[in-house]
């Protein structure tokens, strides 16, 4: 049985080799803001209220573009839906915490934390403080967050734009699935997945984000039945 | 951009998160949904995957034979033998580098 700490630890450490990619894209999300001339701490305040990287770009591309601020909220929402999912998954590991422990924990549930969590999770059901490695990824991935678009609100762009570093964020992604090409099944929903998304793309309010997913987990259930 | 848009984003945000950790029990959701559950991953993260690779930042298509692909494509043979993420993140960014700043340029 591991301790609070060390679930904590291993956790900071199972994360940190995808602050390769967030660093970079935080320093971009920052500039970016400021770029668009928007107030600095308005960018900044974004990034510690909403907390999603993604998002974060879109709400300042929309409202620069001049889309109302419900668009851009709404957007916002849309893009985050996919939480919803990771909360679906996550939710048999921290049943028995409470109320108020679950709306703590939420805050800091991202995409990569909850895929390094999630695998953790699958291997070490056992173990009594499992949500400590959650609580480790999560709080890495939001303290280099806000000092990453931090540096980016204060220094500018100072990572070269030919670098095209915003490319490490589909490869961080590679690199959480990968090892599942291994199976035909996961195999087959993750093309459905990518392929949809390209195909919705277009969709208003960026839902190919959600879109997509949604009928990848489809093709997910049609298989479940098929294998039986 | 005023704080109150940001707040209710991030009011919105959070509930996103929230909603399904604190407010829906796991008894709530059937064994069915359960086994479709397990591929969530899958399910989700080719969506920023392949826009990421396929999409350039004007919204359109790439070319064929764009360098993102070439990239991708070693991260992800690294990957799938390495399973080491910050060898698949650097084979993918350097194979991409070598070609935009050595092949094409």
């Amino acid at each position: 049985m591991l301790s609070k700490k060390q679930l904590f630890t291993r956790g900071m450490l199972d994360i940190s080799p995808h602050m390769l990619s967030v660093i970079p894209f935080g320093i971009i999300c920052g500039a970016i803001g400021v770029e668009l001339g928007f107030n600095p701490y308005l960018v900044y305040a974004m990034s510690f209220i909403i907390f999603g990287g993604a998002s974060q770009i879109v709400f300042l591309q929309l409202l620069s573009g001049g889309a109302s601020s419900l668009i851009a909220v709404t957007s916002v929402g849309i893009i985050n839906s996919r939480h919803l999912l990771y909360g679906a998954v996550l939710s048999e590991y921290l049943e028995k915490l409470s109320f108020i422990k679950k709306l703590l924990i939420s805050y800091v549930v991202v995409d990569q934390g909850f895929a390094e969590s999630n695998k953790f999770f699958k291997k070490n059901r056992s173990e009594e403080y499992l949500h400590y490695h959650l609580i480790g990824t999560g709080c890495t991935l939001w303290v280099f967050w806000q000092i990453a678009t931090l540096s980016g609100i204060i220094l500018g762009s100072f990572v070269p734009e030919e670098l095209g570093l915003k490319f490490a964020i589909p490869l961080t992604f590679i690199a959480i699935v990968v090892q599942d090409l291994k199976k035909l099944d996961h195999v087959i929903v993750m093309i459905t997945c990518g392929l949809s998304s390209l195909l919705f793309f277009d969709a208003p309010f960026k839902s190919y984000i959600i879109i997509s997913p949604l009928i990848a987990l489809f093709v997910a259930a049609l298989l479940l039945r098929l294998k039986k | 951009m005023t704080l109150t848009s940001i707040i209710f984003a991030g009011i919105l945000t959070y509930f996103t998160r929230m909603t399904m950790i604190a407010l829906i029990s796991r008894d709530m959701l059937g064994d069915k949904i359960k086994a479709v559950l397990e591929y969530v991953p899958s399910a989700v993260f080719p969506a920023i995957i392949f826009p990421g690779i396929f999409i350039n930042d004007y919204g359109t298509f790439i070319e064929i034979n764009d360098p993102k692909i070439y990239g991708a494509l070693v991260a992800i043979v690294v990957g799938y033998f390495s399973k080491n993420i910050i060898a698949t993140i650097l084979s993918g960014l350097v194979s991409y580098w070598f070609l935009i700043f050595i092949v094409f340029s």
